[in-house]
């Protein structure tokens, strides 16, 4: 069963800055939202708070399983994660980083083996599995971090500016990775971009963050069910 | 000139030769150095993380001035001070250590522990937070994160336990107080070349001089390949 993620009136402030006031949305299992926003409006803070990587001053952040709300411990956690805008590259090989969310999860190594190659062919990665990751590019460190996130197969996968950094190369093939993974994953994912073109043609669903608060946009995305 | 020049050669024939006494002295050297730097590392490595990783340390600033402070201890000092207490007269004088190998690892050991725990700190918190939050997002628990964090200062880390190697293997004070300098028992290479160019053996000095440099010249090679290693990541101290 899918996991939704319901967040209600959420603040959060740094120092005398409001990023987040009141912030509401309940993102559903199987969907795909782009939540946009200028700089600084917030969209970073909301996937951190949503990842459990900061705390909110205010409000809730609640993972809903058939209208259960889950206690926030470790197995819940690790059933959701964040690609975050510079990776977080672990000073070793390509393999092992996207290897690492399995190891820690006690997978076989033959299971980790398998799904690591087969995470690493649908990003393109196949042939660099050996290498030092600190020695890829950005657009393949990009695609490197996807293949972390999603080899661990996350019910809730939440992408911060997954194309904000790379050509259009790489855009382009981050945008297929999403689009290949869109049904095969069930998850619900959760991205935030710049690129309102992006936006449209991945997701099902794009908000708009601003004032801190979230707004759904009623747009023609191609796989927005309500136009 | 002829004095050196003699010197050198004899001391090259008593490496070439493996001399059993030169062997002797410098095994026991190695011994003392590297059981040091391994007490002093298993130590130092946790307590340069936990200043560096708990939150909340107690004290976080006034314990790194201490151990920065320690660094820059004179092993002489540190000699006379482990020799107070290991002396008959002395409150572990019971433990009949002073004048032995064990009371020379330990005075070594209290050299390396400040090195270790100060630059593994270093290394440490020089990691970007961002692999914290790379590997909670991936489902770490917050001690896997620790350790993920560890493991990518681990080159810093190896180049601070190298630098305490350094300092160990060419350190004479404490271990002449407490090891006393006995031939065949506590007699390494420093000490023993402090003798010999007493007694006039210059042969001999030169000798261990040559062997304490080629250590010298490891570590040094080591620590160059690590710190090499560590700037690929961008975040080494050194």
């Amino acid at each position: 069963m899918g996991l939704s993620v319901s967040v209600s009136e959420l603040k959060k402030s740094y120092g005398e800055s409001v990023v987040l006031d009141g912030c509401a949305y309940r993102f559903e299992s199987g969907s795909v939202y782009a939540v946009m926003g200028q700089n600084g409006s917030g969209k970073s803070t909301l996937f951190r708070l949503c990842t459990f990587l900061e705390q909110p001053d205010s409000g809730r952040v609640d993972f809903l399983e058939g209208g259960t709300v889950l206690e926030n411990n470790l197995a819940l956690r690790r059933r959701i994660t964040l690609l975050l805008p510079a990776v977080g590259v672990f000073n070793t090989t390509v393999y092992e980083n996207i290897a690492y969310g399995l190891k820690l999860r006690k997978v076989s190594r033959h299971e980790v083996e398998e799904k690591v190659l087969n995470a690493a062919e649908m990003v393109g990665l196949k042939d660099k599995l050996r290498r030092r990751a600190v020695t890829l590019s950005s657009g393949e460190t990009q695609r490197m971090g996807l293949a972390r996130a999603l080899v661990i197969s996350p019910s809730v996968l939440f992408l911060d500016e997954p194309t904000a950094a790379v050509d259009a190369n790489n855009s382009k093939a981050i945008e297929d990775i999403i689009q290949g993974i869109r049904h095969t994953l069930k998850a619900a994912i959760i991205l935030s971009t710049h690129d309102a073109g992006f936006a449209r043609r991945v997701s099902d669903k794009v908000l708009t963050l601003m004032d801190g608060r979230l707004t759904e946009q009623l747009t023609d995305t191609p796989n927005n069910p309500d136009i | 000139m002829d004095l050196i020049f003699d010197g050198v050669r004899k001391a090259c024939l008593l490496i070439y030769t493996l001399d059993a006494e030169l062997m002797g002295i410098v095994l026991l050297s190695l011994k003392v150095s590297l059981s040091a730097l391994l007490i002093g590392s298993a130590l130092g490595v946790p307590v340069g993380a936990l200043i560096s990783l708990k939150k909340r340390f107690p004290l976080r600033h006034l314990t790194l001035n201490i151990l920065n402070t320690a660094m820059g201890l004179p092993p002489v000092v540190v000699g006379l001070f482990l020799y107070l207490m290991l002396s008959r007269r002395g409150p572990l004088g019971f433990m009949g250590l002073l004048y032995t190998a064990p009371a020379m690892i330990i005075a070594q050991s209290v050299l390396a522990f400040p090195i270790v725990a100060s630059l593994s700190y270093a290394a440490i918190n020089g990691v970007p937070p961002i692999i914290r939050q790379a590997a909670l997002s991936l489902g770490a628990a917050p001690f896997q994160a620790a350790m993920a964090i560890v493991k990518e200062a681990r080159y810093g880390i190896i180049s601070g336990v190298m630098a305490a190697f350094g300092r160990l293997s060419a350190e004479v004070g404490a271990v002449l107080i407490v090891g006393g300098n006995i031939a065949g028992r506590t007699r390494v290479i420093t000490s023993a070349i402090v003798l010999e160019t007493d007694k006039g053996d210059f042969s001999e000095a030169i000798a261990l001089g040559i062997v304490l440099l080629g250590i010298s010249l490891s570590v040094n090679i080591a620590l160059y390949f690590f710190s090499k290693r560590g700037r690929a990541t961008g975040y080494l101290w050194v």
